[in-house]
């Protein structure tokens, strides 16, 4: 088994607030992240696929198609937006990259060829900060 | 003959941001800016160095104690810009177009008045580990 990964990048804006709670509460759980006009963040996203090489080509799957796969399914729909209002499967969900990490692995693990499982995903909110899905 | 010596102090700060020219009808706006003008915004981990320069102080070898420089940074800039949204939220982009150039001068100018005449200060602001500014140039 080879795990193959693919980086790609996107630079987003959104808010944590719960809207079930007051101003008062969002504030103390979520701080500065709660601003109500929102901050942003240049996201990093590490998707990995495993598989087994491809006798012909040597690879798992192609590394291009796996470019052009997360652009279209997950980068087009995040890419220069607003998670909170703009992004169809966060709708009706905390805008945490925990939520956000499960929404795109919801996204893109449909589209992948038939030989190739999804492995995990890897989303980067700052250098410091990461998560980790793995389809659990 | 002078020991000029530069010191870099390097932040951080994460901002929502959209670029647009209340000038220009939609389509020029989207024509210019492209995805940079959703109108819901979006946003940036944005890394800034202050870079100081100047002769090391004869007892403390410093050009200047970069903790101080920190807490100078803090409090003039981090303050006012992390974790929030640029166009909404800072005055000095009420009528000003918060792109990199733009951020970086508001930097440099919010800093110059509280570092020491005597050194020269210059600002590096990178919007994306692509794409970055320098002010002055």
């Amino acid at each position: 088994m080879v795990y193959l990964t693919r980086v790609e990048h996107f630079n987003a804006a959104h808010k944590l607030y719960n809207p079930n709670w007051s101003r008062e509460k969002n504030d103390e759980v979520f701080g500065a992240c709660a601003n109500e006009n929102w901050h942003g963040h240049n996201f990093d996203i590490y998707v990995t696929v495993k598989g087994t090489a491809d006798p012909d080509t040597g690879f798992v799957m192609d590394a291009k198609k796996l470019k052009t796969l997360i652009r279209e399914h997950v980068i087009s729909k995040v890419d220069h937006k607003n998670l909170n209002l703009d992004v169809a499967f966060m709708q009706g969900k905390l805008c945490s990259t925990e939520n956000l990490i499960v929404g795109i692995w919801n996204e893109l693990q449909p589209h992948l060829p038939v030989n190739v499982t999804l492995h995990s995903i890897k989303l980067y909110e700052t250098p410091r900060i990461y998560v980790e899905y793995f389809g659990e | 003959m002078a020991n000029k010596v530069a010191v870099y102090r390097k932040e951080h700060f994460n901002a929502a941001h959209r670029l647009h020219n209340d000038a220009w009808t939609e389509q020029e706006n989207d024509r210019v800016f492209g995805k940079c003008n959703n109108p819901n915004y979006h946003g940036h981990n944005y890394d800034l160095i202050i870079k100081v320069t100047g002769e090391p102080d004869v007892a403390t070898g410093y050009v200047i104690d970069l903790k101080i420089l920190s807490d100078i940074v803090n409090d003039e800039v981090l303050k006012k810009f992390d974790h929030k949204n640029l166009n909404l939220d800072v005055p000095e982009f009420k009528t000003l177009n918060p792109t990199a150039e733009n951020i970086a001068i508001i930097i440099y100018q919010l800093l110059r008045p509280k570092i020491d005449s005597r050194f020269d200060v210059q600002v590096r602001l990178y919007e994306t580990e692509r794409n970055f500014v320098e002010y002055p140039a």
